[in-house]
């Protein structure tokens, strides 16, 4: 399938709101990624998930912001942390929970897995489970919009840690150059897998590496997801209006280990337990928004059916012939 | 019929298929008004303009990643690396992400792009600017790989690569720019892992790719002085082999000789003895004979240089050695 000419139909779910509608919808889809990737780390811990499984609890803010501020037609790379950009960018949990299980339904058919997330449909290019190997791929996207004269916006997500390798640097570079349509989402969890900032990270502010390429570059809480939203859609804006790319700094914080089952020994227990008690994104909505309890008891029961409707769903899902892994090598 | 030089051949198809189609375009470091580090592009810029041919900073992982990203967004890149061995810098994107975005979605995903690059030894060059890596690209599931000898082969493959919905690593050699050749008067594509039998011969089959093309028709000629009749094989396509006619060939024979510029260890040349072996064993009359360079990074020294590649003189040896007459 080609991304190049339908542009992908507005997904009903998708449409602004004004105010706390928007905020309650957004709390509603964080809240959805959250129950999806608890129910990953259960049903890995039980042994029926195969492959390399990393949650983005904590970071769910960002996916949802960033997305929800995307354009019909825009499109995304994502990382091995890929489960919520997916879900947040609109594919369906049972697909994302099928392609976990590695059955047919899944939005990568099984070929790909958790580190390979894609739905070209809904302007997914794929999950990447190389540090920082999707950017470059990116900025291409941009430039085939910029070259068609499309007003599309492609977007890079990766980590604090993919700040240290060759193509975040050669592709920032090689965008802000050409002044290509794209953002450079960077989710700075502060950890490059276990290793702390300060064992990689000469530099603190990370917006001084974008500004080394003369790209404009924006820091924003990764935790409150208005923020993020409101950052991307300007972001967005500058890109679309042909002013270059831009690079969003999020700051952020992952709530649970690198893998599903890191037992965290790079980081002290009472410097999660803090930034779960006050920087947990979800909780922060919340509390902003007011909710009732009965108001997030439901929403909550909602999140919690669709996650585990999703494991049902994937769990009947088909598995595909072994012979079928001769198939999709060449186009 | 007209003629062209390799050179020509090359551009004449990246014209064309650029006057034809918005989507094609090309990206590298000096091909805008340098025309190229050979001269590949020269011209082009004038025609086309600064949009299309893409002067770039030297970015090898950026400039194929980008060619990626555009291919999947629907155009039809050129992407230049122009030193073979400087393909080894954009290796994780060349083996991790074109030759696997389409599997790793089940199929949803093309990557209809093109890597030009070029290399070879003569000129004396040194171990970092004339190595023959196609062997490493022949090894991934998911790219295509292809290495024409003749102007003709040239225009006709990479129009063909720039069409194909896979990632194309197209290898040029670099001694072979200035080869004249006729060529159709339209441009005429040649599909993609469909050889040629670039010499009719009797006794002995010689596969050669590239310069070694040339070389093993100079060996073929001094056999014939011996009464040995060589066939010349060019697969022309190194993936997807042409297993069929290779086959055919060897069986009429009897006897098989690889011949690639790379090094002979671990190389091309070995698969295809592997094969001939597996699909024509009882037809062989000698081992495979295997002709490529020696086990050594590419020294600068001309001397040593041309003690260390294969030339016509080996490949007769060869042939000699599979008929029994040495």
């Amino acid at each position: 399938m080609s991304i190049r000419c339908p542009r992908v139909a507005r997904l009903e779910e998708r449409e602004q709101v004004a105010g706390s509608e928007r905020l309650k919808d957004f709390l509603r889809e964080m809240l959805l990624i959250r129950r999806f990737e608890e129910k990953v780390e259960e049903r890995f811990r039980a042994g029926e998930l195969p492959g390399f499984l990393h949650v983005a609890i904590g970071q769910e803010a960002v996916a949802v912001g960033v997305c929800r501020a995307l354009e019909d037609g825009d499109v995304i790379a994502s990382t091995h942390r890929a489960h919520g950009h997916t879900l947040a960018k609109g594919t369906h949990p049972n697909e994302v929970m099928a392609e976990l299980y590695g059955k047919v339904e899944g939005c990568s058919h099984g070929y790909g897995g958790s580190m390979h997330l894609y739905d070209v449909e809904r302007g997914n290019l794929g999950a990447n489970a190389v540090v920082g190997g999707g950017l470059p791929a990116i900025v291409g996207a941009a430039l085939a919009f910029q070259l068609r004269r499309e007003p599309r916006v492609a977007v890079a997500f990766f980590g604090d840690g993919a700040t240290n390798i060759g193509t975040f640097h050669e592709a920032l570079n090689l965008a802000q150059l050409w002044k290509v349509p794209a953002l450079f989402v960077c989710e700075n969890n502060h950890y490059a897998e276990s290793t702390p900032s300060k064992q990689q990270l000469p530099i603190e502010d990370l917006t001084k590496r974008a500004e080394a390429y003369g790209m404009t570059a924006v820091r924003v809480d990764g935790q409150d997801v208005e923020a993020v939203f409101k950052t991307t859609q300007k972001a967005l804006k500058h890109a679309r209006d042909g002013e270059g790319p831009v690079f969003v700094l999020a700051e952020t914080y992952r709530l649970t280990g690198h893998y599903v089952g890191d037992p965290q020994v790079y980081r002290p227990k009472e410097e999660v337990r803090e930034v779960r008690q006050k920087q947990d994104p979800i909780t922060k909505l919340r509390e902003k928004l007011e909710l009732s309890d009965e108001e997030w008891e439901e929403m909550d029961a909602e999140a919690t059916k669709l996650a585990q409707d999703s494991v049902e769903f994937a769990k009947q899902g088909t598995d595909p012939k072994p012979e079928d892994a001769l198939k999709n090598v060449y186009a | 019929m007209p003629e062209l030089s390799y050179r020509e051949a090359v551009r004449d198809a990246m014209s064309e298929a650029m006057r034809r189609d918005e989507d094609v375009f090309i990206m590298r470091e000096d091909i805008a008004e340098m025309g190229g580090s050979m001269g590949v592009t020269q011209g082009m810029l004038d025609e086309f303009g600064p949009e299309r041919v893409r002067n770039s900073p030297i970015s090898e992982m950026a400039i194929v990643g980008a060619g990626i990203g555009a291919a999947v967004a629907g155009m039809r890149p050129i992407v230049e690396i122009m030193y073979q061995d400087f393909t080894t810098l954009a290796m994780e994107q060349i083996v991790n992400q074109a030759a696997k975005h389409r599997y790793m979605s089940g199929g949803q995903i093309k990557v209809p792009l093109t890597i030009r690059t070029q290399g070879g030894a003569g000129w004396s060059p040194g171990a970092q600017h004339a190595q023959q890596l196609e062997a490493w690209f022949v090894h991934v599931p998911g790219l295509k790989v292809v290495f024409p000898s003749t102007p003709e082969d040239a225009r006709g493959l990479l129009w063909s690569s720039i069409y194909d919905d896979n990632p194309v690593l197209f290898f040029e050699h670099r001694t072979l720019y200035g080869l004249k050749g006729e060529v159709p008067k339209e441009l005429e594509p040649i599909e993609i892992g469909k050889a040629r039998i670039h010499r009719e011969g009797e006794d002995v089959t010689v596969v050669a790719t590239g310069r070694l093309v040339h070389e093993a028709v100079a060996a073929a000629e001094e056999a014939e002085k011996d009464g040995i009749s060589v066939e010349i094989f060019d697969p022309r396509t190194l993936q997807p082999l042409d297993e069929e006619p290779l086959i055919a060939s060897v069986k009429k024979t009897n006897r098989c000789v690889v011949a690639h510029e790379a090094v002979t260890r671990m190389g091309w040349g070995a698969e295809v003895a592997a094969l001939v072996q597996e699909k024509a064993f009882d037809y062989l009359d000698a081992p495979v004979g295997r002709v490529g360079a020696k086990f050594t990074p590419l020294p600068f020294a001309p001397v040593m240089e041309e003690f260390v590649i294969p030339h016509a003189k080996d490949v007769l040896a060869a042939v000699k050695r599979a008929v029994g007459k040495e």
